[in-house]
């Protein structure tokens, strides 16, 4: 049996799967202010992280970091690419790093305007992708831009419309859309159902939810909301003021949590 | 303006007069020169620094084609968007044994290619002509000229957005990621969106193009019914952005492909007119509306490729079809 994370996630394939994802030792310092402190987790594949903990816990921070848009001040993520080589996300190249993030991985933002392109029509930002991957026949783009814009649940006659013309809840899926389109292996989600409102939520819940089952998809999910948490994710990792207070199975965290600080944060939900 | 002065001593102040001072000598007084119309100037206006630092961002433009080289645009004594990028690029590479051709849509008579025209007459001496075939420099703005470029000449366009990606990335530091990294997806989208608006590709002017395999280039606003002419060209052309500061270059022979779909190929524009005035068929036309009940007429764009054939038609001894054909031969022969 293989020793440490780092070596289950290098090591030829055992029985179970090994993490696609391994992050270890993140620290990052924002000027002398340290946002997040020896953070070390791993992901497999077809799992969903939560990470909870509430504002200025450096949730976004660790997000960012191991989705490879910010380097840590120290620290190291590995991914496990596609074709099975082992990548230090922070030591590629720009180029790799980029092509990387358009292809096997996927990001979705709390506020969909930043990860969606406002200029263009809801098909092109489906379409971005696969024309940046070499895709050469409009009419195939347009195709799997309208496929996905349906598996989204957005009705295909919105398909040329600007995202500006779209309500909230439909940019937030059509996002996901834009992000899917490549099935990338692993997506990170920032508070994705942040700003809608609840019988919105519960939809896009039910939509990711669905998603990441039928497409095995691995997903890091950052939310402040317990609910979001308990309902998509099997495993969650509580933080407060930039370090990991408790991790382990999502029910047995939020059932039975052994910190104080978990504790006040089950405790202090309102019930529905 | 300044031989104005000269010849009109009624503007001087009297008082200066009756001092009894030469004309030289007051004008002298009042930081006037007296030097003749662009004596006072270095050969064609910019200083000879100037024009080497723009050359060495020229060669460098040549060394790698389609990329965009900054470079420190001086102001002008016209304002940015009347071609000050072009006229620093001409004004660095003329020297005295140059012919030079200026056009503005194809024209050599817009007051713009006429005021190029005589910037350069009056501050470098050489000369200038409209006809393609003698010309060595010619600058442009909006056309590649008909008759076919020969090795040797030097095309200097006019670029008001140097950067094609602009309109779909206002960044300037991801626009030159994008280049560096050869990820022109946004390129593609440009052109998704304008099929999917119109069914087909509707830009007209300004069609980015691929330089050599390697970088995407605005040719500046030319119709796409030139960017042809740009691929495996026997002349260099070079590109000046004024207000951006840029240079690139298209060196001789060097393939220059027009982005497009595999089932949207690029095609340039046709028309079912000919030429209202010498009939040509397979020229760039611009449309002439001469009143306002819908009469209008189609002209070549290029005074000169038009009045050519006009006088080869006019001379009896060559039939009009044969000496036609043997047009583009010809100015071949002669660059």
């Amino acid at each position: 049996m293989p020793k440490t994370a780092r070596d289950n996630l290098t090591a030829p394939p055992q029985n179970g799967d090994r993490p696609l994802l391994l992050a270890e030792g993140l620290t990052h310092y924002y000027g002398t202010k340290r946002a997040c402190r020896d953070v070390r987790f791993e992901v497999y594949p077809g799992e969903i992280l939560g990470l909870v903990g509430e504002s200025g816990s450096g949730k976004t921070t660790v997000l960012k970091i191991v989705s490879g848009q910010m380097a840590p001040s120290s620290g190291t993520v590995l991914y496990r690419e596609a074709g099975g080589a082992v990548l230090d996300l922070h030591k590629l190249s720009e180029g790799r790093r980029r092509l990387l993030a358009r292809t096997e991985l996927g990001f979705v933002h709390q506020n969909p305007r930043d990860g969606l392109n406002m200029n263009v029509s809801a098909g092109a930002n489906v379409a971005d992708r696969l024309l940046s991957g070499g895709a050469r026949l409009y009419a195939e783009v347009r195709g799997r831009a309208r496929d996905w814009l349906e598996r989204v649940e957005i009705a295909t006659d919105r398909l040329d419309d600007r995202p500006g013309q779209y309500s909230g809840g439909m940019l937030q899926r059509l996002q996901i859309a834009r992000n899917l389109v490549t099935s990338p292996r692993l997506v990170f989600l920032d508070e994705p159902t942040g700003g809608l409102d609840v019988s919105v939520q519960a939809k896009l819940l039910d939509l990711i939810r669905n998603l990441t089952g039928t497409l095995k998809l691995a997903a890091v999910l950052v939310t402040h909301d317990l609910a979001v948490a308990r309902l998509l994710s099997q495993r969650l990792m509580v933080m407060k003021e930039g370090k990991v207070v408790e991790a382990g199975l999502t029910d047995r965290v939020l059932d039975d949590p052994q910190d104080p600080y978990t504790q006040l944060l089950v405790s202090s939900t309102l019930e529905a | 303006m300044r031989q104005q002065r000269k010849n009109k001593p009624a503007e001087i102040p009297t008082a200066s007069l009756e001092e009894g001072g030469s004309i030289d000598r007051i004008l002298k007084s009042q930081n006037l020169s007296a030097k003749g119309p662009g004596e006072e100037y270095n050969f064609a206006y910019l200083d000879e620094d100037t024009k080497r630092e723009i050359r060495r961002a020229l060669l460098k433009a040549v060394a790698i084609p389609g990329y965009q080289v900054p470079f420190a645009g001086r102001e002008m004594p016209m304002p940015y968007g009347w071609g000050t990028g072009g006229i620093q690029v001409s004004a660095s590479i003329i020297g005295k044994d140059d012919v030079f051709k200026v056009i503005d849509q194809g024209s050599d008579d817009t007051t713009n290619a006429v005021s190029i025209r005589a910037f350069f007459e009056t501050l470098t001496g050489v000369a200038t002509t409209t006809e393609t075939a003698e010309a060595t420099i010619i600058q442009t703005r909006h056309r590649i000229p008909e008759t076919p470029l020969a090795e040797g000449q030097i095309m200097v366009y006019q670029v008001p957005l140097p950067e094609a990606m602009r309109q779909l990335e206002p960044s300037e530091p991801e626009t030159r990621s994008l280049h560096a990294l050869f990820e022109y997806g946004l390129m593609y989208l440009k052109l998704y969106e304008d099929i999917t608006k119109h069914k087909e590709i509707t830009i007209s002017y300004d069609y980015p193009v691929l330089v050599a395999d390697r970088y995407a280039m605005s040719p500046s606003p030319i119709p796409r019914f030139d960017n042809p002419k740009l691929n495996d060209s026997k002349a260099l052309h070079l590109f000046g952005a004024g207000r951006e500061r840029r240079v690139y270059a298209i060196p001789p022979h060097t393939r220059v492909k027009s982005f497009d779909f595999n089932d949207h190929p690029f095609r340039v524009q046709g028309w079912e007119n000919s030429c209202a005035i010498c009939g040509a068929t397979d020229s760039y036309l611009d449309e002439i509306v001469q009143d306002d009940r819908g009469g209008r007429m189609f002209v070549c764009s290029d005074s000169d490729h038009c009045q050519r054939r006009l006088r080869l038609a006019s001379q009896p001894e060559a039939g009009p079809p044969e000496r036609l054909a043997s047009l583009g031969q010809e100015a071949q022969d002669r660059g």
